[in-house]
């Protein structure tokens, strides 16, 4: 007999309300893009929790390495610029 | 003899970095680095979880097509089906690690893979249905609220995610319980019974005394297991020694006593004699748990193949288009 | 001239839908810890599921209708074989998973013409349900045709056991679409649906998928039926001594 396949992995995102972002909620087997789609379905919203579903096979998720922390993401620390509360509003003035 | 001393230094620096990580309470992600015992761990933790979900099925499932009314039937059926969910959550947190799910049912299949001792007693009553929400599931949500904040990521957010769905399963079992509580004669023994069957597998759940326990010194330093079994065990005893006092059940143990310095109740001695004989393969449904789930896994490879053939010719298909 | 009245006609009518919704999730039900892979196992629940909520509503409804007043769980628990009247391709036992996903198919492209149009029936209650399974239906039959199509053309084994599975189950299609003096009644009320209209649908869709997936149509022969009177293949009394065990064994219990 040939090796037990369980079918492939996928990721899973689940998108909770109308017009918010679609969040990582874990995974399911499945062989293709409909089964995928139908098993996240019955996995994850058996409580009414989403509007819509993404699913993408895991071995196309690209992530970044750990290692790479600190070139990746400690540059931004110090732009704190980028940030509102960087600039002094005049006395009276309102925020837009 | 330098390479090696080089290779032993690295390790220990990586060791103590993990190490600061998780003093820190920071979350471990699957890219992480981490000790191969920390893996080795979490693998066999989250695998023997998994399966207990799903092999946790068979005896509650043998209750489906005898439930009593449309709702009791409505409400197993979809608790039944959470714990297939629940599988599934712990299967692909599993997955993270590096294992897949064809290995880990190998495992399970070969009893290399345990899974929790309980689902070896047998579901004999409509009452044993009710017991096991309340006990067992009240056991499994003690522990599982706990590991809520275990240091894996993907295994502490699946578990968030399966305490909030497993609210439910604990209350419907004791409203069976109460229901049959303020029953006829026969429903009341029939759930006195149950009771009777059930505790003292129940208490076993939380695994061996702090003091016998064999995995517990690295899971606790690593932030894996965040409470000791005997904590747990006393969350869960004296939680639900008043639940039963309300319905009128007798917990069936003469030695339960409050303990007003600790603010808890003392219990009997528990059988760890009976424990390790159907941990080792002796319990009453040990063979047919795992005959079952073969069985199931056999009959359904031609389906699997097949949804597999169809993707490959469909994929086929396309490039020749 | 009519043997029963509207009322009759409307309470047996109800029953039928109920029955059929109730026996249906009973076998999808025992897919529950058997099914193939983890997430099929989840899937056929959810149908189980959708369709003991149909049964509570329509049985529900059926039991305000009858000569006494009954509840759901009273029609589900405490009627005989012969008060029965879900159609004879809803009892029949699971079989393979082919043979399962065959028979979701058939039903639940039927369901789906009959609900489409019981939607605008004029008697409000069950146009309500018709409005809501609907939706659950549409997925059952996306779920039921995708796998047909899979199995069909997915290994040796799964096409002939797909094609076991149609040709066997093809002979108790025909009386989905039997109208007995109680929908014949409640049709001139526009209460129930008109069937010859929809074999045409079903059988132009149901072909369709199966044409798709290479599986021979079995040549339209003899058709059983029975169920409208009541009279059902052995294997519906074994499911009612089961469901009803415990409702029989202890009469006065409440559960």
């Amino acid at each position: 007999m040939a090796v037990d396949s369980q079918l492939a992995s996928w990721e899973v995102f689940m998108q909770s309300k109308p017009g918010a972002n679609y969040i990582h909620a874990g995974g399911v087997h499945a062989a293709d893009k409909n089964m995928a789609l139908q098993n996240a379905r019955d996995t994850y919203t058996r409580r009414g929790e989403g509007t819509s579903i993404w699913v993408v096979p895991t071995d196309a998720i690209v992530a970044s390495n750990p290692d790479d922390n600190d070139m990746l993401f400690d540059p931004a620390n110090d732009k704190v610029y980028r940030m509102p509360t960087f600039y002094t509003m005049p006395e009276g003035a309102k925020a837009i | 003899m330098e390479l090696l001393e080089k290779t032993e230094e690295v390790r220990r620096e990586l060791l103590k970095h993990f190490e600061e990580k998780i003093e820190r309470g920071d979350a471990i992600e699957p890219r992480d680095k981490m000790p191969d015992a920390y893996r080795k761990h979490l693998i066999r933790q989250m695998s023997q979880h998994a399966h207990s979900e799903v092999i946790g099925m068979q005896p509650e499932g043998n209750w489906i097509t005898r439930a009593p009314s449309l709702r009791a039937k409505q409400i197993l059926l979809a608790k039944i089906q959470d714990e297939g969910g629940h599988g599934l959550y712990l299967y692909s947190a599993a997955e993270t690690l590096g294992i897949s799910r064809s290995e880990m049912i190998a495992q399970l299949h070969s009893g290399k893979a345990k899974y929790s001792n309980i689902f070896n007693y047998p579901a004999l009553t409509w009452a044993d249905v009710g017991a096991i929400g309340w006990l067992v599931d009240g056991a499994a949500i003690v522990n599982q609220v706990s590991l809520q904040r275990t240091s894996y990521g993907p295994y502490s957010r699946a578990m968030v995610r399966i305490c909030k769905e497993e609210s439910f399963h604990q209350r419907q079992g004791y409203e069976i319980m109460t229901t049959m509580m303020r029953g006829t004669k026969d429903q009341q023994e029939m759930a006195q019974d149950a009771m009777n069957r059930w505790w003292w597998p129940s208490l076993m759940m939380f695994g061996p005394h702090d003091s016998e326990s064999p995995h517990s010194g690295d899971a606790v330093k690593w932030k894996i297991k965040r409470h000791s079994n005997d904590e747990l065990r006393q969350k869960f005893i004296d939680k639900t020694v008043q639940q039963a006092q309300v319905i009128g059940l007798k917990i069936p143990d003469t030695d339960l006593k409050w303990n007003e310095s600790k603010g808890g109740y003392d219990h009997g001695a528990i059988d760890w004699n009976e424990f390790y004989r159907v941990i080792s393969g002796n319990g009453p449904c040990n063979k047919q748990r795992m005959e079952h789930h073969k069985k199931v896994h056999n009959e359904g490879a031609w389906v699997r193949e097949a949804a597999e053939a169809y993707r490959m010719k469909q994929e086929k298909k396309l490039i020749h288009l | 001239m009519n043997t029963i009245t509207k009322q009759q006609a409307l309470y047996k009518y109800s029953l039928r839908l109920g029955d059929n919704a109730l026996i249906h999730s009973y076998r999808l039900s025992e897919w529950c810890s058997n099914a193939p892979i983890l997430e099929e196992d989840l899937a056929l629940t959810n149908f189980a599921l959708d369709m003991i909520g149909r049964a509570q509503a329509i049985l529900g409804y059926a039991g305000q209708l009858g000569d006494m007043e009954k509840t759901a769980d009273d029609l589900a628990y405490r009627r005989g074989e012969r008060e029965y009247y879900n159609n004879l391709i809803i009892e029949m036992p699971n079989g393979d998973f082919a043979n399962t996903i065959a028979r979701l198919l058939f039903v639940s492209v039927y369901e789906f013409y009959f609900f489409s149009e019981l939607q605008n029936s004029s008697d409000p209650t069950l146009a309500a349900i018709a409005a809501k399974t609907l939706k659950e239906v549409k997925y059952h039959m996306a779920h039921a045709r995708d796998w047909v199509l899979r199995l069909g053309d997915g290994t040796d084994e799964s096409r002939s056991r797909m094609q076991a599975a149609v040709s066997a189950l093809w002979m108790y299609t025909g009386e989905l679409f039997e109208t007995d003096e109680a929908a014949a009644i409640l049709q001139d009320a526009n209460i129930a649906v008109d069937m010859p209209p929809l074999k045409e649908k079903w059988n132009a869709i149901v072909r369709q998928i199966l044409a798709d997936a290479a599986i021979a149509i079995p040549a339209d022969e003899y058709m059983q039926t029975g169920s409208s009177k009541g009279v059902h293949t052995e294997h519906l009394g074994h499911i009612l001594s089961e469901m009803q065990y415990l409702q029989r064994t202890y009469p006065e219990a409440i559960w």
